[in-house]
């Protein structure tokens, strides 16, 4: 009962566990370029998983249904063990008063209701995915059709959650720009969720467009294979990932067995494909480099959660506590500590569990990062979607050399990421060499040899380096940071460096920019300085930097609104594989970025 | 070091400035929240009669004053202008402000028209991008300046049409 969709034009029959529809795998002996690889994104209405309702409504069954059984607790110990009269139950009294008849009607009643709810909202809620939108219908008395334009994808993100892992379900939300504007298809199967994602993108990426074109080469790829297998560049070096389109025998994860076992962990063959698809890898070893591109060990994850500010905190209050009882001779008051180290075990144990197999691997669709142990998350970030990154490191995190990642993002997702914030935390925790891999995956073109000092200069260089930096007369304002606060140009992106205590380094790559400021203020007039701004949209991140000397920021002005304005225009991020059309009309306007868009260059390699 | 921030020349233009007439719209709106602001902190003082409690309202007062003499000047301070691939928006004496944002990034224009702008034939210009900080609001245009400076934006933000 893995597979569940079927056309919904067609009145369909009720879902049989047994028959399933399942879609055709791509036939790996033809390369047929831009076959669909789950089969769903024909344009046509498809239903979702039939256990949908049980997954979104089921939990409140199952608590109705806990609450009837605590409610009988005493009748059902009286059935079995068959002692005591039990007072005022409410079966007594329906007995009592001859309603038995009535009470079964009404139980019945509300069983169809549901059943009857159930299977009618499963067959109201469709969804289809043309080239152009994504489109849900759903609803029984109102109905909601919600439709989401490809090329303005932020995000797709899988989400399992445990109740529906056993089930072989996952949550698919296309992820677009705006507040709870989120198109979610909740739930599929989970080998569909997967197939559907690479589909979506695919669709997105502008490469189905020149389909016509693609099979030509493709034919042409047949008649001269060697033309096929370009030499990997520095664009596919660094995502290091197969290009699904370059590579047309590559098989669809649909056509692979789900559960395969994470390289050099053996896993054991378990009972059938629900318990392997359970425990399988987040990443699909086809599709994303089989490996991680960051390990989070787990004591390396234990360490940052224990040199947390928020688990410092929680253990300086509960030390207070029982000093404060020992010193009073008062051990009641060690009671009034109870829900603090309640909300810290579960702080700890969430943060724990979320952040455990986290990974982040490139793949030619974007960065996929995946974490969780009971509910997983795994997300694709399409290129071009991070408006700006944050590299912070926290005094405690200063000895053991550790750092943290977080992007602005113009979408906000629904669900949780690690530290159970919004899905902004890309890295939870990493060493120097993880950061600048990662950064290497979310910002491609970033860290190249002759950047990478200018990375390792923001990051860990107390100052008098690359970056333009605050002037002597600024330390009034920026005690100990002074002589690292500064800015500098990167490939394609503006670096601010920030703090000498709380380190920071915010990158904002240049076709994300919406706009500069430049401030000043009587302080600022007086001691020579200025402000600059750089606005991306909203997040956890705020791209500033104070207390630069005023020729400097004038400089950062002016020579950054240009940069922008030359970045943006020759940014194609959002159709991030139309360069790879052989016809394409915008082919001119690409040539000169190296940005951020790792198919970038194999426009050359296919024509 | 205390003079004032200014571009350097040869990166931008004539700044256009904004009509005359704003200083009488921002000037009776200063008035309304000087007189609502006094009122509302001088209370304590009337019930009580603590002398000191005078304090707050009167140095509210005497700031709003300063800040209403200074209006000329500050409308003044408000200029944009159109460079060829980016609108540059400056206002502000004290606490100085510039904008340059890309025409490509806009994703809507606003017209807004208060009671009294109305009256005078004002209008005012609001530049909405994905961004909420970048906040690009020109006060005391005239209507149909506004209106022009509108299609002049949507028609320059189409043919630079950038993604988000």
């Amino acid at each position: 009962m893995s597979d569940d969709l079927e056309p919904a034009g067609v009145p369909a029959p009720p879902p049989e566990p047994g028959v399933s529809h399942v879609p055709a795998p791509a036939p790996a002996d033809a390369p047929h370029l831009s076959a669909p690889a789950s089969g769903l994104t024909d344009g046509e209405w498809h239903r979702l998983h039939p256990a949908t309702p049980l997954l979104r409504g089921g939990i409140v069954l199952i608590a109705i249904l806990a609450w009837v059984i605590s409610n009988l607790r005493e009748r059902l110990l009286d059935l079995f063990i068959g002692r005591g009269d039990v007072e005022g139950d409410p079966i007594d009294w329906v007995v009592g008063n001859g309603l038995v008849g009535v009470a079964l009607l009404i139980i019945a009643g509300a069983l169809l209701l549901f059943i009857g709810g159930f299977y009618l909202s499963w067959r109201m809620h469709t969804f289809r995915i043309t080239n152009e939108v994504v489109e849900v219908r759903s609803g029984i008395l109102f109905r909601t059709n919600r439709r989401g334009r490809l090329d303005r994808i932020q995000g797709i993100n899988i989400v399992r959650p445990f109740f529906a892992r056993l089930f072989g379900a996952a949550k698919l939300e296309v992820n677009v720009a705006g507040q709870d504007a989120n198109v979610q298809l909740a739930y599929l199967s989970s080998t569909n969720a997967d197939n559907l994602r690479l589909d979506i993108l695919r669709l997105a990426s502008g490469s189905q467009r020149s389909e016509a074109a693609a099979r030509d080469a493709a034919a042409r790829a047949a008649a001269a294979p060697t033309t096929t297998l370009p030499a990997a560049d520095a664009g596919t070096a660094l995502t290091g990932a197969p290009d699904a389109q370059r590579y047309p025998g590559t098989p669809y994860p649909g056509t692979t067995p789900p559960g395969q076992p994470a390289p050099g962990k053996p896993l054991p063959r378990l009972l059938d494909t629900r318990v392997s698809e359970l425990l399988a890898p987040e990443l699909d070893p086809n599709f994303a480099p089989p490996e991680s591109v960051v390990k989070l060990h787990t004591g390396r994850l234990i360490g940052s959660i224990f040199l947390n500010d928020t688990t410092v905190m929680f253990v300086i209050i509960i030390g207070a506590a029982i000093a404060w009882a020992s010193l009073a001779d008062a051990p009641f008051l060690l009671f009034t500590i109870f829900p603090v180290v309640l909300g810290a075990a579960s702080f700890i144990f969430r943060r724990f569990t979320k952040s455990l197999r986290y990974s982040i691997a490139g793949t030619p669709d974007g960065v996929r990062v995946g974490f969780g142990l009971f509910t997983i998350s795994n997300e694709t970030l399409p290129p071009g979607r991070i408006h700006s990154v944050q590299v912070s490191q926290p005094i405690l995190w200063r000895g053991p050399g550790w750092w943290e990642i977080k992007v602005n993002r113009a979408s906000k997702s629904s669900t949780k990421g690690a530290d159970g914030q919004q899905n902004t935390t890309i890295l939870p925790v990493g060493n120097l060499d993880d950061v600048l891999r990662v950064l290497g995956l979310l910002l491609p073109g970033l860290v190249e040899d002759s950047s990478v000092q200018l990375l390792r200069d923001g990051l860990i260089s107390p100052g008098r380096d690359g970056f333009t930096n605050s002037p002597r007369r600024a330390w009034p304002l920026r005690w100990f940071s002074w002589r690292r606060n500064g800015f500098a140009f990167g490939p394609g992106v503006i670096l601010l460096r920030k703090g000498a205590i709380w380190r920071e380094l915010v990158v904002v790559p240049e076709p994300r920019v919406q706009s500069l400021a430049l401030l000043q203020g009587p302080i600022y007039r007086r001691l020579g300085l200025a402000k600059i701004k750089v606005h991306t949209v909203a997040g956890p991140i705020t791209a500033e930097l104070g207390a630069i000397d005023v020729d400097a920021a004038l400089t950062l002005f002016t020579d950054g609104s240009r940069a922008v304005i030359e970045s943006a225009t020759a940014d194609t991020s959002h159709r991030w594989r139309s360069s790879e059309r052989t016809s394409d009309r915008d082919s001119e306007s690409t040539g000169g970025h190296t940005g951020d868009h790792p198919g970038g260059h194999s426009g050359e390699a296919v024509s | 070091m205390t003079e004032r921030l200014e571009l350097p020349v040869e990166t931008t233009g004539v700044w256009r400035r904004v009509s005359g007439r704003y200083v009488v719209v921002d000037v009776v709106g200063q008035i309304f929240s000087a007189i609502i602001a006094v009122a509302a902190t001088s209370l304590p003082a009337w019930l009580t009669q603590i002398w000191w409690l005078w304090l707050l309202p009167g140095v509210i007062a005497v700031s709003m004053l300063i800040a209403i003499v200074l209006t000329p000047r500050r409308v003044k301070s408000i200029g944009y202008q159109l460079r060829d691939d980016d609108l540059l928006f400056r206002r502000g004496l004290m606490f100085q402000r510039f904008v340059s944002v890309p025409y490509g990034r806009m994703q809507l224009v606003d017209i807004n028209r208060g009671p009294l702008a109305r009256a005078l034939g004002l209008s005012e210009l609001r530049f909405v991008t994905a961004a909420a900080a970048s906040n690009v609001v020109i006060p005391g245009l005239a209507n149909e300046d506004a209106e022009n400076l509108r299609d002049r934006l949507v028609e320059l933000a189409e043919s630079r049409r950038a993604g988000l």
